[in-house]
């Protein structure tokens, strides 16, 4: 008998689930679900009213104006808007082949027995803290930039304006590296799920056709997931613009927007783990703020387009699997 | 012929490329683990654990108040995470209303995908606005929210699990409901829930950005839950980019305590089910 039988049973037929015990604590369940509801029309309220009067002053020129100057209280997010873009396609550029690929090995390709273990790797991946890829990205990657990659690169590839001047280790290749590194487990992650949630009949069917394995997977396996794979790289999007530690650790942190990938940038998010703290006056601080929003209002955005494809293509339906 | 052998050799070739994009993702992994020992294993000595930081300049001094900071601010994370977390997944999981559960399950996924620096500016406007102070307290209300629908969607999603004929047998007896939820329903799903509360303990021991300016760090042992309190992963954050070299020492020292952390939390999380369930994500 199904659960949803067995509480129809319980509270019809039986006449339990009437009580008082029973009545408060359905109420105390659904206070509780409601407080998540609650909990994010206090966040928007909150960062809404905060926000106000850098709102109020600047208006939609917020967005389009890159003048950041905190004596003149004048400010304008575009810089920071553009390095969290940059940084994050740079990091998809780099991240969606290569976790697709493994998605596709682990779920797919790979002997049975090397799927645990990788797997298991890829989660540890996953649950390393941004601050220690920060500590990671200062002190090995930016470095090894600075000394071998970027003069490589300045040399064979110098004539597009995207590798042009001083190589500072520091600076928009850097950051979209180390965030391609930490959301490489996380697409690959929910990717994996995807795969694994496409029914064996559409395998079964392509290579009872004579169908080699890549070609099971490209035309049934891909096709079929095709939904929650966008959903899944676009979790990685939202875990990439609102990503903070690593990124101000690396991206140099200066409000300035360049074409030069080697070039020091800002975003959103490092702008305001930088400056929070140091806002003198309201509207500094409200501008901020604003910046904080506008971030929750694009992720927000990515991550519910992407939970709709990924609990459509039934990734968002886990089960036990042994 | 040549066509089928050619298929068999794409196949065989992207077997072989999906292979190497699978060594590739785990390469970092390799890299930092060998960086965090080559590094941080010079200074990972006693000190660390029992001493507070020296004053700016001086060698030595380690991270005692952090790490017991860390400790202080997870637990206030679970006093608010756990209760409504886990009383919200049962309510998705026992109801039968259609729409206020597709609703709560779709705002917790969403909000586990906002910006944990965007729920410290949250906790900075209800909390320390009002309290005109950092504190501990709001650096465990940020971390709170950040565990709240990890919890929520594991749960939910164990209580399912548990089969619908403990539940009949339960009830037949005559047991009111919420005593069937509470003494048969949720102890059976007990290894999983734990599973999910480990990976929320997992991820919120290491965030740093929502303590900024919530918690804001002390270079002292705290003076109560309503005074700035300090954590390992801010403590990591501000040595890295300070200009001295013993401070760097100790940020990759205190790197392997916190990924030592998150370790066990992740590991123990896997040992409790031993792999039968994999968490929200």
């Amino acid at each position: 008998m199904s659960r949803e039988a067995a509480l129809r049973i319980s509270s019809k037929t039986l006449g339990a689930g009437q009580g008082v015990g029973d009545r408060g604590f359905r109420l105390l369940t659904r206070a509780a679900a409601l407080g998540v509801t609650a909990l994010m029309a206090a966040l928007v309220v909150a960062m809404a009213w905060a926000a106000l009067p850098s709102l109020e002053a600047f208006g939609w020129r917020f967005l389009v104006t890159s003048t950041w100057d905190p004596v003149a209280e004048t400010f304008g997010a575009l810089p920071f808007v553009y390095g969290t873009v940059v940084s994050s396609l740079l990091a998809l550029l780099i991240a969606v082949p290569l976790s697709l690929g493994a998605a596709i090995y682990l779920a797919e390709l790979a002997p049975p027995w090397i799927r645990q273990p990788i797997a298991f790797l890829i989660e540890l991946l996953a649950a390393i803290p941004s601050v220690v890829y920060g500590l990671w990205g200062i002190f090995v990657l930016a470095p090894w930039l600075r000394t071998s990659v970027q003069p490589a690169l300045g040399t064979w590839l110098g004539f597009l304006p995207l590798f042009q001047g001083p190589p500072y280790g520091v600076g928009m290749l850097a950051a979209g590296l180390i965030l391609a590194i930490m959301i490489v487990p996380f697409i690959t992650a929910v990717a994996r799920e995807v795969l694994l949630a496409v029914p064996n009949a559409q395998r079964e069917a392509a290579l009872a056709l004579g169908a080699t394995r890549w070609e099971t997977t490209r035309m049934a396996v891909l096709r079929y997931g095709r939904s929650g794979l966008i959903g899944a790289v676009l979790l990685g999007l939202g875990r990439a613009l609102g990503e903070t530690m690593a990124v101000t650790m690396v991206i140099g942190n200066r409000p300035e927007i360049a074409l030069s990938l080697f070039a020091p940038g800002y975003t959103m998010a490092s702008v305001i783990a930088n400056e929070f703290t140091e806002a003198t006056s309201d509207l500094y601080l409200a501008a901020l703020i604003e910046i904080g929003l506008l971030l929750f209002a694009v992720t927000v955005a990515v991550n519910a387009l992407a939970r709709l494809l990924v609990w459509s293509a039934g990734g968002g339906v886990r089960e036990v699997r042994e | 012929m040549s066509r089928p052998t050619t298929r068999r050799l794409v196949s065989a070739g992207m077997g072989l490329l999906t292979a190497l994009a699978a060594v590739v993702v785990i390469l970092p992994l390799i890299l930092i683990f060998a960086f965090l020992l080559y590094k941080g294993a010079s200074a990972l000595n006693s000190d660390l654990f029992t001493q507070l930081p020296k004053p700016v300049g001086e060698p030595g001094g380690g991270m005692a108040n952090a790490i017991v900071g860390s400790l202080i601010l997870i637990g206030l994370a679970a006093c608010l995470g756990l209760p409504v977390g886990i009383l919200g997944g049962v309510y998705l999981a026992e109801s039968r209303d259609r729409r206020l559960p597709w609703l709560v399950r779709f705002l917790a996924d969403v909000l586990n995908g906002v910006p944990s620096i965007v729920i410290g500016i949250f906790a900075y406007t209800v909390i320390v606005l009002p309290m005109r102070r950092f504190s501990a307290l709001a650096g465990g209300f940020a971390l709170g929210i950040i565990m709240l629908p990890i919890v929520l969607r594991t749960t939910e999603e164990l209580v399912r699990l548990v089969p619908a004929s403990l539940r009949e047998a339960a009830l037949a007896l005559g047991i009111p409901e919420w005593k069937v939820i509470l003494r048969v329903v949720l102890p059976s799903a007990r290894a999983g829930i734990i599973t999910g509360v480990m990976v929320a303990v997992a991820r919120i021991a290491g965030e740093t950005a929502p303590l900024l300016f919530t918690a804001f760090g002390n270079r002292f042992w705290h003076g109560g839950l309503d005074q700035p309190i300090a954590a390992l992963p801010l403590q990591i954050f501000a040595y890295a980019i300070s200009p001295f070299d013993d401070w760097h020492r100790q940020a990759w020292a205190g790197a392997i305590v916190l990924i030592g952390m998150v370790l066990v939390a992740s590991v123990a999380a896997r040992v409790v089910t031993r792999g039968r369930y994999r968490p929200a994500r």
